[in-house]
């Protein structure tokens, strides 16, 4: 299960983050903060997994973002490379292309769409395709017209 | 996508803020906006408002203002809405918040919506920070949604499931049923839901466990499914089909498979198959490997399968991604103990990966390789293993010391590359080693008598280069000053000898004592040493007088309650400083490994009627006590010692050499009291055919008493079944406890000790009979014997 999920710039900006165990903010904020310094000062050729405060940490970077997940210890560290890379793909196809810029100002998309890939910390749905589709179905719900659902 | 202009006009201006105080005045203008808003009644852009709120809340602002309005936003009709309202509440709401039990209605309204991407939204934010009493509130509901026709909503209920049963352990035999039936389900993401589902509730318990083995058929059918069919457009990923499912079913297995012949048997060929089939380019199939692997290693696999995982954790090895020779070592480090041998063959690689340049890697093959030292190839490890410790990155250092001084304890192949050994280490990464290292040393010391000149040799030329690594300086000040006149003779045999003066000594001394790198603990070692090196000199002894009587008046408390001691062994008690100063016996071994439960009574014991005579012979006691208990306190202390044996020592109370720190404390703090330090003597009872067996007692408390018996055979042969029985008057509870040993070598070589508590709380005359039993030399001996007088117990005070 994974633990937390992490993006952030080279300047060490945070643009997303997910928790999906209950912690108190500061210990977020510590968390985050201490994590991305020692992500932050890894060579470039270096292992993506890392063991930090008894937590399995996986990351990768891609451009200038790095998305660094930790894990439980039963966890397959390679497949979570693989979800990872999954996520950017799905990022990719949405934004067409997507760029930091993409996560940026569209963040909580980028939200949504990690949402429909990853519920309660595992992933949901291995086919592409299917999580592109409910995500432009849930995007047409909304566009239209702010008229009340029906319960 | 209608786009939020609002929302990313705000970034926009966040974002052109060039300093971190105007980033400041416009968040907080943008907020005050966002409660003003917030205040109002329904306008068009609620939505908009509180994403720029989630969006402040990310660059680290405070945004607890907005948990009201995600509790709004969740109940409102529009989906819009509700999407960012639940997005708020996954953000700004945990368990811990009070607010978050405000949604668990609308979570409940919205889990039996007619539209399932508003249910989706439900289910994903109860997965998310549902906490306890809404996942028992809601579990029935999820249950339904398990069963309901639509994929996409179940296999969001299996997910949200798990949650629950993580959150809620007795909440899983709810589901059982309905896991069970996902299992036939064709759709890829059910069926992962399902598996996470049916792993989470086998980890949880063991019955559950047991009902779930009978699906393992079904399990290796879909994985055979994946594996063998074709190209599927759906689900490939680099050639491999699924693979996030295969990983998942696999782990499942594992579970299932572990301990169990049948349920191991049964995927056999499946592991097979999937470990020679799946394509190791990617890292995709790689992953799937691993996961296989990491099965078979753990199941009760065939050898042969065995044999085949090992071989793909040794092409991993060899990998040129970093990455895939790290997951390799981990899987190895798991089988170490299981398939040492196997996993020798790789030592090559593993040895070479502690040169990798990345500090996870390096840590990885530094315990492998720890793990892979043995008797044969000690001193190659040892070589690579002491390169590697100095230059190796800081948070590793003491767990490479510790391992190298732990593989040099086991295997040193002589005494000499052992200390040689333990000195490099020291100086090279001295201030990295456990404060046991220094006892260790000095005990591993003691015990080898013919290096004595060669240790101290060499360990003054180290202390001449290097005062800064306190362990070395610590030992070298020690061994100075015990063996000083090995040091002064200035012949060696193993190594050149150091031509020192008396006062090339001294000087070397004065300097850690006056050095500001030295630790008090330090400086009280060199205090000693220069006291001891006062009967191992002839010329210098008044410089050693004024030194120490310049420390008496040192601002240390330790020092200088040394130092005054040593100045009244030279006043008052002069005539006994030779004594008191004399070589230390040779301290007992007791293996590093120990712990606390098994602290040996009968090393303790032997030195003491040893000590015993010392003390008894010498009058004054305080002085001398404390002289060797200080030595103690920081130079003979072992592994920390188990209460009850504490307490047995402390009963016993001598002050042996070998004694622990915290039992010397006790003494001495003991020895604050008015009860007078005496150690409690040790009467013999039974001496017949070379089996002597002695007896001291030591009172605990009004009524308690506890008795120390100690066998020992100074026959020439050796004796087995050697038991004790004892037998008391009815009123006087006794309780023996094991005996130590059960066989008495030859020749005094081990002693028997059996401790035996007594309570006698109608104070009767206490009398014990024991019964000795034993054979020896073939034949069987019984002998009684019967104690009235208890050593060390006054008449009266029982």
């Amino acid at each position: 299960m994974f633990i937390f999920m992490l993006l952030f710039s080279r300047q060490g900006k945070l643009r997303l983050q997910k928790w999906y165990v209950p912690l108190s903010d500061k210990e977020k904020k510590k968390i985050t903060r201490e994590l991305v310094q020692t992500v932050l000062a890894r060579k470039p050729k270096m292992c993506s997994f890392l063991e930090w405060r008894d937590l399995k940490i996986v990351y990768k970077r891609y451009a200038s973002l790095y998305f660094c997940c930790a894990i439980e210890d039963q966890d397959n560290e390679l497949i979570t490379l693989e979800i990872i890379h999954r996520y950017v793909e799905l990022l990719d196809k949405y934004f067409g292309s997507v760029c930091e810029l993409d996560i940026i100002f569209n963040f909580e998309k980028a939200y949504f769409i990690l949402d429909e890939f990853l519920l309660g910390g595992e992933a949901q749905e291995t086919s592409k395709k299917n999580v592109l589709k409910a995500i432009e179905q849930a995007d047409l719900l909304q566009e239209v017209r702010p008229a009340p659902l029906k319960p | 996508m209608s786009p939020s202009v609002a929302l990313q006009e705000m970034i926009r201006a966040i974002r052109s803020a060039r300093t971190q105080c105007e980033e400041r005045g416009v968040i907080q203008r943008e907020c005050a906006a966002i409660r003003a808003q917030f205040r109002q009644t329904d306008n068009g852009g609620r939505s908009h408002n509180l994403a720029k709120l989630l969006y402040v809340h990310m660059l680290g602002y405070p945004a607890h203002f907005g948990q009201m309005e995600c509790v709004r936003m969740i109940a409102s009709p529009r989906y819009s809405e509700k999407r960012v309202g639940y997005l708020g509440a996954m953000m700004l709401l945990d368990e811990k918040q009070d607010a978050s039990l405000l949604i668990t209605n609308s979570i409940k309204n919205d889990l039996s919506h007619s539209n399932q991407y508003v249910q989706s939204l439900a289910l994903c934010t109860l997965a998310c920070m549902g906490s306890a009493e809404m996942c028992r509130d809601l579990a029935p509901e999820i249950d339904r949604l398990l069963r309901s026709s639509n994929s996409y909503i179940k296999k969001k209920a299996a997910l949200c499931a798990v949650h629950i049963v993580r959150k809620v352990r007795d909440l899983g035999e709810l589901f059982v049923p309905s896991a069970r039936s996902l299992l036939s389900e064709k759709n890829h993401g059910v069926l992962h839901g399902a598996v996470v589902l049916i792993t989470e509730l086998c980890g949880r318990s063991p019955e559950t466990l047991e009902r779930f083995r009978k699906t393992v058929p079904d399990l290796v059918q879909i994985m055979k499914g994946l594996v063998i069919s074709g190209y599927s457009p759906d689900h490939d990923v680099a050639g491999v089909s699924d693979p996030f499912l295969q990983v998942r079913i696999l782990r499942l297995l594992r579970i299932l498979g572990r301990n169990n012949e049948a349920a191991s048997d049964a995927m056999n060929d499946l592991l097979a198959q999937v470990a020679t089939n799946t394509d190791s380019t990617k890292t995709v199939g790689n992953a799937v490997l691993y996961e296989t692997v990491l099965t078979v290693l753990d199941i009760k696999s065939e050898s042969g399968l065995r044999v085949l995982a090992v071989n793909i954790l040794g092409r991993f090895l060899l990998n040129n991604d970093r990455n895939i020779r790290y997951i390799a070592m981990t899987s190895l480090q798991k089988i170490v103990g299981t398939d040492h041998n196997a996993v020798q063959r790789h030592r090559g690689t593993i040895v070479d990966c502690l040169k990798d340049q990345d500090a996870s890697v390096k840590r990885r093959a530094l315990e492998l390789s720890l793990a892979l030292v043995s008797a044969s190839n000690i001193r190659s490890m040892m070589k690579e293993l002491l390169i590697f410790l100095s230059s190796c990155p800081p948070d590793l250092r003491a767990q490479a010391a510790s391992g190298i001084f732990n593989a040099a304890e086991r295997y040193a192949p002589s005494k000499r590359w052992h200390i040689d050994t333990i000195l490099h280490v020291l100086t090279t990464a001295g201030g990295d080693v456990r404060d046991e290292t220094v006892p260790n040393l000095i005990q591993l010391i003691t015990n080898t008598s013919e290096l004595h000149c060669y240790t101290v040799h060499k360990l003054y030329r180290a202390l001449l280069t290097d005062i800064s690594q306190q362990p070395l300086v610590q030992v070298a000040c020690w061994c100075i000053g015990e063996y000083g006149d090995l040091l002064l003779k200035g012949e060696c045999q193993e190594t050149e000898a150091v031509q020192a003066t008396e006062d090339d000594v001294l000087d070397a001394l004065e300097i850690v004592l006056q050095s500001h790198m030295s630790t008090p603990t330090t400086r009280g070692f060199a205090l000693t040493a220069t006291m001891k090196l006062s009967t191992r000199i002839t010329d210098n002894v008044d410089r050693i007088r004024s030194i120490v009587s310049i420390y008496g008046s040192c601002i240390d408390v330790e020092l200088q309650q040394r130092a005054v001691e040593y100045n009244a062994l030279f006043k008052k008690y002069d005539h006994m400083r030779a004594a008191v100063l004399e070589r230390m016996p040779v301290i007992q071994k007791n293996s590093l490994g120990q712990t606390n439960g098994e602290v040996s009574e009968e090393t303790i014991k032997e030195t003491q009627p040893g000590k015993v005579k010392q003390e008894e012979a010498a009058q004054p006691q305080q002085p001398a006590g404390q002289v060797v208990d200080l030595l103690d306190l920081l130079g003979g202390s072992q592994e920390p010692l188990a209460p009850s044996s504490l307490i047995s020592i402390t009963s016993s109370a001598p002050i042996t050499a070998t004694g622990s720190a915290g039992g010397d404390l006790l003494d001495l703090l003991g020895g604050l009291e008015p009860t007078p330090l005496t150690p409690a003597p040790a009467m013999t009872v039974y001496d017949k055919n070379g089996v002597t067996l002695t007896i001291s007692c030591e009172q605990q408390s009004d009524s308690g008493l506890t008795v120390m018996l100690t066998a020992s055979n100074s026959t020439d042969s050796d004796i087995s079944s050697f038991t004790l029985q004892a037998a008391v008057p009815k009123s006087v509870q006794l309780q023996m406890k094991a005996p130590s040993r059960d066989s008495l070598p030859a020749k005094g070589a081990a002693k028997l000790t059996q401790l035996v508590v007594l309570n006698n709380p109608n104070k009767v005359n206490l009398k014990m009979r024991i019964r000795v039993s034993y054979t020896s030399l073939g034949s069987v001996v019984q002998d009684t014997v019967q104690v009235d007088s208890f050593p060390g117990i006054s008449a009266a005070g029982l």
